[in-house]
């Protein structure tokens, strides 16, 4: 026993930090709303336990749920396949074997960084404003453009612009994936007067498939999870017309800005329901296209 | 089938030349070898036939038909990649249809042509199988199969057996060389293991740092190297190189080698020069020879139908003698060591191969006073 708290005490030593966060900042919490999401908690008055209440009430009788629920969908059924597309094309160009090849990288990684920050949202509200630079690069052109961020129509569609524009992370693994396709497979099908379009096809999307359901789920959960672009970009209301209400947005505001806390907390285990379902789902489909070089049959 | 000429063809990466004025003329249905060591510049040459690699310089033609602007998949020629190159996606039989598919070929051709292969290379029970769940002999022939579907005219194999075990190499070379008989298509082969390109080549090509060192059958590489690189690469156990220094004495030339008594060298011309003479281990005799000396043996490796003596001579110098069967010698013993005229090849300071005038084997006449 001596030996072996003696072997392994400085592993434990250099995990404690973790396991300290871990327990009280993610576990602790995650326990608490699972048992506030049962309870009406206004964070003032002690929690009291109401049921099933609140999922009744949020599958039942509130609307604004379901509506975030449509704005999120929609939010991920664009923002993820354009991510990934933008993603892929860019890693593509990149694999080409440019000169500086670390400088674009990064150039192209950096709205990843700056995505999440408020700083961007600012500047997409202000890009995508009546008289921002879209507009003004359209009527430089003769075009009218449409007030972005105010006409319920279009609002969310900006900030499905600013999801493909962070594409930097999923190219990244997207190049790693590329690089990993070896390259005499290419010279192979070369050889035998396989078009460009169908070595993509036949050749690069089925090995790249473990990069593709890897970035896919990542970006997934990602999307579900958009809050800061969205809440800065609407002012913090899911504004004009609950086009922006994204999930997320509606859970803060039930949470911090109305003080409902025990619904909130509801609220946040049905996202992550919601994303377990989604995730379940790709792994469930992934036998059915992804196609891993090492499994065995 | 095709024949396939190279003229004063020339490859460069920038500033940096790695091939240039390379001249080749490959006949229709040859099994033709390139053979050289690593970086030697075989595989990039394979490449820029293939279309894979542009040339910088000079042209090729196959078929009598310039290609240098015609891309891979129209020069009419398949390749075998040293990593077998199979989309590991998908089945054998739809490897082997793949490139077909290219040409919009009716579907009954590919089948026909698909089936055919599987039983040339007898893969047939193999069809359904992705390439994971082959061995390494299989894919092999999963690969050379793909290349038989396209019916080319040229065949090119990029050091297809270097990734096999020993066992299966020599397998697969009979195979390989049975195909060729049976397929009748010229065939280019690179390879850096000279027993390969010895066993399978009609003619060999011996590449040195992007430059023909010699082209010739097996035999003629063999029995005739041109050059010191030749007679070095070729043939395993290696050749012995004995430095020697030869000077006029009347009408003969004495050559003075370490380790050995002066002997005259019949024939050859040269003066006051220095040379370098070869031997093959098996033309080195242990017991004697027309020039002889004494050694130790240092080592004796057995390899069953040959026995290996590692023998140091007085200067030094190890020679290497090959020894039909087992023989009962042992390290540490001290033997008599010896060459006879006829079996030595002769190379001038600059490497190239001279040849004696007399090609008549003269007894040598050991001189007084020993090296």
């Amino acid at each position: 026993m001596k030996r072996f708290i003696a072997r392994n005490a400085p592993g434990y030593i250099f995990l404690l930090p973790w396991f300290l966060g871990f327990f009280l900042l993610a576990l602790g919490p995650i326990l608490a709303s699972l048992y506030l999401s049962f309870t009406r908690y206004d964070m003032v008055n002690a929690p009291r336990w109401i049921g099933l209440g609140n999922y009744e009430y949020m599958f039942m009788r509130d609307r604004r749920f379901w509506k975030a629920l449509e704005v999120t969908f929609h939010y991920v059924v664009l923002a993820v396949p354009a991510r990934l597309v933008m993603a892929l094309a860019v890693a593509m160009l990149l694999d080409k074997g440019l000169r500086s090849i670390g400088l674009y990288r990064a150039i192209f990684y950096l709205p990843s960084l700056l995505g999440a920050s408020i700083a961007i949202a600012i500047l997409w509200r202000q890009l995508f404003d009546a008289n921002g630079v879209v507009n003004q690069a359209l009527a430089s052109l003769g075009i009218q453009g449409p007030e972005w961020l105010t006409n319920p129509d279009t609002s969310l569609y900006t900030l499905v612009v600013l999801a493909m524009w962070q594409f930097g992370s999923p190219m990244l693994i997207f190049l790693a994936g590329l690089r990993g396709i070896p390259r005499d497979l290419y010279e192979a099908a070369e050889i035998d007067g396989t078009p460009r379009w169908r070595q993509f096809t036949r050749i690069t999307l089925p090995l790249l498939a473990p990069v593709i359901f890897f970035n896919l789920v990542l970006q997934t959960i990602d999307a579900f999870k958009t809050f800061s672009s969205a809440f800065i970009i609407s002012n913090g209301t899911g504004a004009p017309a609950d086009s922006m209400l994204f999930y997320t947005v509606y859970l803060f505001n039930e949470a911090f800005k109305f003080f409902r806390m025990g619904y909130a907390s509801a609220l946040a285990w049905v996202l992550l329901i919601i994303i377990a379902i989604f995730t379940a789902a790709a792994f469930l489909t992934s036998k059915y296209w992804v196609h891993y070089e090492n499994e065995r049959d | 089938m095709a024949g396939l000429t190279l003229r004063n063809v020339g490859k460069s990466y920038g500033a940096l030349q790695i091939m240039q004025g390379l001249n080749l003329d490959i006949h229709d249905g040859e099994f033709l070898v390139l053979v050289g060591p690593s970086g030697c510049g075989k595989s990039t040459l394979l490449r820029m036939i293939a279309g894979l690699e542009d040339i910088t310089d000079g042209t090729i033609a196959i078929g009598g038909k310039v290609v240098n602007d015609l891309p891979a998949s129209r020069r009419e020629l398949s390749m075998v990649f040293q990593s077998y190159a199979l989309y590991p996606h998908m089945t054998v039989a739809k490897n082997l249809a793949f490139g077909l598919q290219n040409f919009r070929m009716p579907r009954s051709e590919v089948e026909r042509r698909v089936a055919e292969a599987a039983r040339i290379l007898q893969i047939e029970p193999l069809m359904d199988r992705k390439p994971r769940q082959l061995s390494g002999g299989q894919k092999q022939r999963v690969a050379i199969g793909r290349a038989i579907v396209r019916e080319p005219k040229l065949f090119l194999f990029d050091e297809p057996l270097s990734n096999l075990d020993a066992e299966l190499r020599v397998q697969m070379r009979a195979e390989l060389a049975s195909l060729y008989a049976r397929l009748g298509t010229t065939m280019i082969y690179v390879t850096h293991d000279q027993v390969e390109a010895m066993t399978m080549a009609s003619r060999i090509v011996v590449l040195r740092a992007g430059k023909i060192e010699q082209v010739g059958t097996p035999q003629e590489l063999y029995t005739r190297p041109q050059n010191l690189f030749v007679a070095g690469f070729i043939g395993s156990p290696k050749i012995n190189m004995l430095a020697a220094e030869v000077r006029a004495d009347g009408e003969r030339s004495l050559a003075r080698v370490a380790g050995f008594a002066d002997f005259a060298l019949p024939g050859l011309a040269t003066r006051d020069s220095r040379l370098t003479l070869c031997v093959r281990p098996g033309a080195l005799h242990v017991g004697g020879g027309e020039v002889a000396s004494e050694g130790t043996i240092r080592l004796v490796e057995y390899l069953g139908n040959e026995t290996l003596l590692h023998v140091a001579l007085a200067s030094g110098q190890v020679l290497l003698a090959s020894i039909y069967g087992q023989a009962s010698y042992r390290a540490g013993q001290t033997v008599p060591v010896g060459f006879d005229l006829a079996d030595l090849h002769y190379f001038d300071a600059s490497g190239q191969r001279l040849e004696p005038e007399m090609p008549a084997p003269v007894p040598a006449q050991a001189v007084s006073g020993s090296a």
